[in-house]
């Protein structure tokens, strides 16, 4: 993939769409191949040093970033702001408590602090446990060939998926909003929009199959 | 051993949202720690979601960030929730640790109660409106009688295989039907199958065979 196409202005249609509301920022920017700036937010350093030496400074530097994008994350689900205050304390603990247990073969930071923020809605909210994989579980099946993990390709991978998300057809990231957003199950989203439920599973099918093709080629 | 019947992408991506009710959660997440491929496209949805928490706002949005912060600074040294180390559960080490969490002390203490002709249960999760939840032990060339249902129901092997007018199913494998499906599980020679089975609404027998495990019947 070119470095043209990942600064392609992002399409009207997914503007719409809504998958990446905030095209001011930092979607494309990080592509062009330039250093990152000594000072720039590096959050697998700063889990590291939580998760080593107890680093308090580098736990509040996790926190000023990731607590105010948690909050407008969850907000957009419409949860009542006294709920996300419970749930970024939560999941912001959870981070300071387990920063030994982030795994960066299995995704960036803000992936592992998305699925504990996750499981503290569900703990929160509906008052459900939230039944999880065990990466130490014995009785799992691994995987044939593990993906490469180091910083480098795990910084494309990265960039490759913003890529990916950026194109995604509008149908396609209105669906993964309402998901994620939402947290609409494939069938209160066909529901939602009044379309036929294999329409909305074939349409995630089709999403999927751009992420495969997206974070593939790393592995 | 390789899975050949995986759970659908939009099941996954429920999964992966969090939109999963507990009951369905506990079955992807168990077909997923025997399901490498189905556990990558998990974490796939999982990084597209954790892109979409990177594109939040990077900037606080409104006075309460700094009391969210503050709170969250004042609790680190809060002693940390006791876990209680899982026991060591003898003949669950068929069980993904997701579901030997939920099944593992029933399945060690023997609990199987009949179900019918040639087949045993245990149930998980009573009491809840949502779903039927249960462990099923096949005897190895026995059948389930035939049935339909009112929802869809949801069955993955554990240990064993059966085959049905579908195909054949192995250990992993997930097998998705829905309210117009008939089908009969049959259990192959030589080893007894265990399935968890999921319904999302109680099961309705189509045949006389059937009336032992038709729930109504039983009052």
């Amino acid at each position: 993939m070119t470095i043209a196409t990942l600064n392609r202005p992002m399409s009207a249609g997914l503007a719409n769409a809504g998958l990446l509301r905030h095209p001011s920022r930092n979607v494309y920017r990080k592509s062009g191949g330039n250093p990152m700036p000594a000072d720039s937010f590096d959050a697998r350093e700063l889990l590291t040093a939580v998760a080593s030496r107890r680093d308090r400074v580098a736990f509040g530097r996790l926190v000023d970033h990731f607590a105010p994008r948690l909050r407008s994350f969850l907000r957009r689900g419409g949860a009542a702001d006294t709920e996300i205050d419970d749930i970024v304390q939560e999941a912001m603990l959870k981070v300071w408590r387990r920063a030994d247990q982030f795994d960066s073969a299995r995704g960036g930071a803000s992936t592992w602090i998305f699925t504990i923020a996750r499981n503290e809605r569900i703990n929160l909210l509906r008052r459900e446990a939230r039944p999880e994989l065990d990466p130490n579980d014995p009785a799992l099946v691994p995987e044939a060939e593990r993906p490469a993990d180091d910083r480098v390709a795990d910084r494309q991978d990265a960039t490759q998926l913003r890529a990916a998300l950026a194109t995604l057809p509008a149908d396609q990231a209105q669906v993964l909003n309402l998901a994620f957003y939402d947290e609409l199950s494939h069938s209160a989203i066909a529901a939602r929009l009044d379309l036929p439920l294999g329409t909305i599973k074939s349409r995630i099918r089709l999403a999927m199959g751009r992420l495969r093709t997206a974070l593939e080629g790393l592995q | 051993m390789t899975v050949i019947h995986h759970a659908s992408e939009a099941l996954l991506l429920d999964y992966a949202s969090g939109a999963l009710t507990e009951p369905m959660a506990l079955l992807v997440a168990s077909h997923a720690a025997l399901c490498p491929a189905c556990r990558a496209d998990i974490a796939r949805f999982e990084r597209a979601a954790g892109a979409l928490l990177d594109a939040e706002p990077a900037t606080p949005d409104d006075v309460l960030q700094g009391s969210v912060r503050q709170a969250i600074m004042d609790r680190l040294d809060e002693p940390e929730p006791a876990v209680n180390p899982a026991p060591d559960l003898p003949g669950t080490a068929y069980l993904p640790q997701p579901l030997r969490a939920y099944a593992g002390a029933a399945v060690a203490a023997n609990g199987w109660r009949r179900w019918g002709p040639g087949v045993r249960q245990i149930r998980l999760l009573e009491g809840r409106a949502d779903a039927t939840v249960r462990l099923a032990r096949i005897r190895a060339g026995a059948k389930m009688p035939v049935h339909t249902h009112r929802g869809e129901e949801f069955t993955m092997v554990l240990t064993g295989s059966f085959h049905d007018e579908t195909g054949h199913f192995g250990r992993g494998d997930f097998a998705e039907m829905g309210t117009e499906d008939l089908h009969q599980p049959i259990a192959d020679a030589g080893e007894d199958c265990v399935c968890l089975i999921v319904s999302t609404a109680p099961l309705r027998l189509t045949g006389l065979a059937g009336t032992v495990i038709n729930p109504f019947l039983r009052r």
